[in-house]
């Protein structure tokens, strides 16, 4: 019997439109499995570095324990200030324009809630990080990918946003350094992007959580480019950089309007970012860089090995330049990117993330994620290069 | 070449080959850069870090504070030398405050390392006075935590 009322469904027609996420039942199958080497993680595989998990634990001990500031402790949003100032030559006001959230997610959400009205378009680049579009729609917005493709190395081109825009577009939605396929973006082609930003009049929305993991390439904040802070929400976090996933820390930074509409959202709905993260997250801006440059220079040893040997076994990928991962192409299996998975976990015992989670253009594709140790990364290589043998057509 | 020198800290097992894909350097060019630092004694040794307590294997350690006369012309040098000649002496610094020779001796039991102190190291003429701590438990080593290796507890698929 239904406890909804009589013909009402429990449950909002706006989530029911929203798909469920494709690797839930790759969970129930990890489950019951033994000796599975996981290519599949989001995040780093360092324990934040000391120092920082003992300022958390000095917070606690200090009995910070209480509410903060809804923008986050003023003391963070200052050393924040002067980071994107040394970074990135930018001028953020600490008491206006900077917000302390719940991790980029929180931002993510935030962001799009603050500027859609009903039907306003928002263009993403596919594929992208899963959370752009349903949350894009949980605002009321209606997401636009544009596609990107392997031959050009997953970079989304300002001519290919030109051709989606259309009266009801109000946002782009940028990811780079990109999850999933570890592409960057260059400073040419982001001027291009910021130039259509300019004569549409849009806003940008620039998630730039893996900034500091790029390899041989310098990144260029969204932000930092002619006339683009004033159009140009930033959304960064703690979670790659420090490895500080489960602290749920990040920031977004905008003109003031931005961040105040922002705020709104987040006093009701968050209130605050958990003081602890917070006072942890300034110990790791203020001590943290060389811990930083010692993960990107594993990461980055990591990485040519994971890309040599993906090549290596017929599942072709080009060079990714930033994030943690490779977005090798399966074609040469005749496998959809779900079956590949499925396969690969059932038959091999390595998991991975199917490309096409995160969105049509990412099909015929797999995410592998090298922040795992280099024993397990050549192991994965091997169980792979069997599967791949076995699974080749022609 | 310092990028080749801290993967081989880190594990020295690496090979040539992987460490050649690993910083995107030719494999000749690694092998080159290894025997040259050998050859200079950039690299002293490869070695292993080994959990003793695991075998059960009793190990005796102490570290021995040593205040010594500085001599004439070679200041400390001459005396440390006398010193980290013996194999006893597994490491020894030079050291600022209120001794001057940091000296780890290792030995079988409590007795040999005890013996090694008051026949060969206080009596050299130059040594004023030793203080032994002997060990009593390994919570580190070389950067190793002994015991369990630190490493976070991940969900095994996260887009």
């Amino acid at each position: 019997m239904s406890i909804a009322p009589e013909g009402r469904n429990l449950i909002s027609k706006q989530v029911r439109g929203i798909s469920p996420s494709g690797i839930r039942k790759f969970f129930d199958l990890l489950a019951s499995m033994e000796g599975v080497i996981s290519l599949g993680v989001g995040e780093p595989d360092f324990v934040t570095p000391w120092h920082i998990r003992e300022a958390g634990i000095y917070s606690l001990e200090q009995g910070c324990t209480a509410y903060t500031s809804n923008y986050g402790l003023l003391e963070l949003r200052q050393e924040l200030s002067s980071h994107l100032k040394h970074s990135y030559g930018l001028d953020y006001d600490p008491q206006r324009e900077l917000l302390i959230t719940v991790g980029v997610s929180e931002g993510i959400d935030l962001a799009l809630r603050a500027i859609l009205d009903p039907g306003d378009e928002v263009i993403v680049h596919d594929p992208s990080y899963v959370s752009y579009i349903p949350c894009t729609i949980l605002a009321g917005g209606v997401p636009v990918p544009v596609a990107t493709s392997f031959e050009d190395e997953f970079k989304v081109r300002a001519e290919d946003i030109e051709r989606h825009i259309t009266p009801r577009t109000k946002a782009i939605l940028l990811g780079y350094p990109n999850n999933p396929t570890g592409a960057v973006m260059d400073k040419e082609e982001l001027l291009k992007i910021a130039d259509v930003a300019k004569r549409h009049n849009l806003l940008v929305i620039s998630d730039e959580v893996y900034d500091r993991l790029v390899y041989g390439v310098k990144h260029t904040c969204f932000a930092s480019l002619p006339e683009m802070k004033e159009r140009t929400i930033l959304l960064n976090g703690f979670s790659k950089a420090y490895a500080m996933t489960g602290w749920r820390i990040g920031y977004a930074a905008a003109r003031v309007e931005i961040i105040e509409a922002m705020v709104k959202v987040h006093q009701y709905t968050m209130l605050c970012t958990p003081v602890m993260a917070q006072k942890a997250a300034i110990e790791a801006l203020r001590s943290g860089q060389a811990e930083v440059e010692n993960m990107v220079e594993e990461y980055d040893q990591r990485r040519r090995i994971m890309v040599k040997g993906l090549n290596e076994i017929g599942l072709t990928c080009f060079e990714p330049k930033g994030a943690f991962y490779a977005f090798p192409s399966i074609k040469s299996t005749g496998l959809s990117s779900d079956e590949f998975a499925e396969k690969l976990l059932r038959e091999a015992k390595v998991a991975v993330i199917p490309g096409s989670t995160f969105g049509r253009c990412g099909e015929g594709h797999i995410r592998c994620c090298y922040a795992t140790s280099l024993p397990e990364i050549e192991e994965a290589l091997e169980r792979m290069a069997k599967f791949v043998a076995r699974h080749r057509t022609g | 070449m310092k990028e080749i020198l801290r993967i081989l800290e880190k594990d020295a097992r690496k090979t040539p080959q992987q460490i050649a894909t690993m910083t995107g350097t030719p494999v000749e060019q690694v092998k080159e850069a290894i025997k040259k630092a050998e050859n200079d004694r950039t690299i002293l040794k490869y070695k292993t870090v080994v959990n003793w307590d695991k075998l059960g294997e009793e190990q005796v350690r102490a570290l021995v504070e040593v205040r010594v006369v500085p001599q004439r012309d070679v200041g400390f040098d001459s005396i440390a030398e006398r010193i980290y000649r013996f194999p006893e002496a597994r490491s020894v610094y030079l050291v600022s405050g209120t001794y001057d020779l940091a000296v780890l001796v290792e030995g079988a039991t409590m007795q040999e390392v005890a013996s090694f102190v008051s026949q060969k190291l206080a009596p050299l003429e130059s040594v004023q006075g030793t203080v032994t701590h002997f060990l009593l438990k390994r919570y580190k080593e070389d950067g190793e935590i002994i015991g369990v290796e630190e490493r976070p507890k991940r969900v095994p698929l996260m887009p």
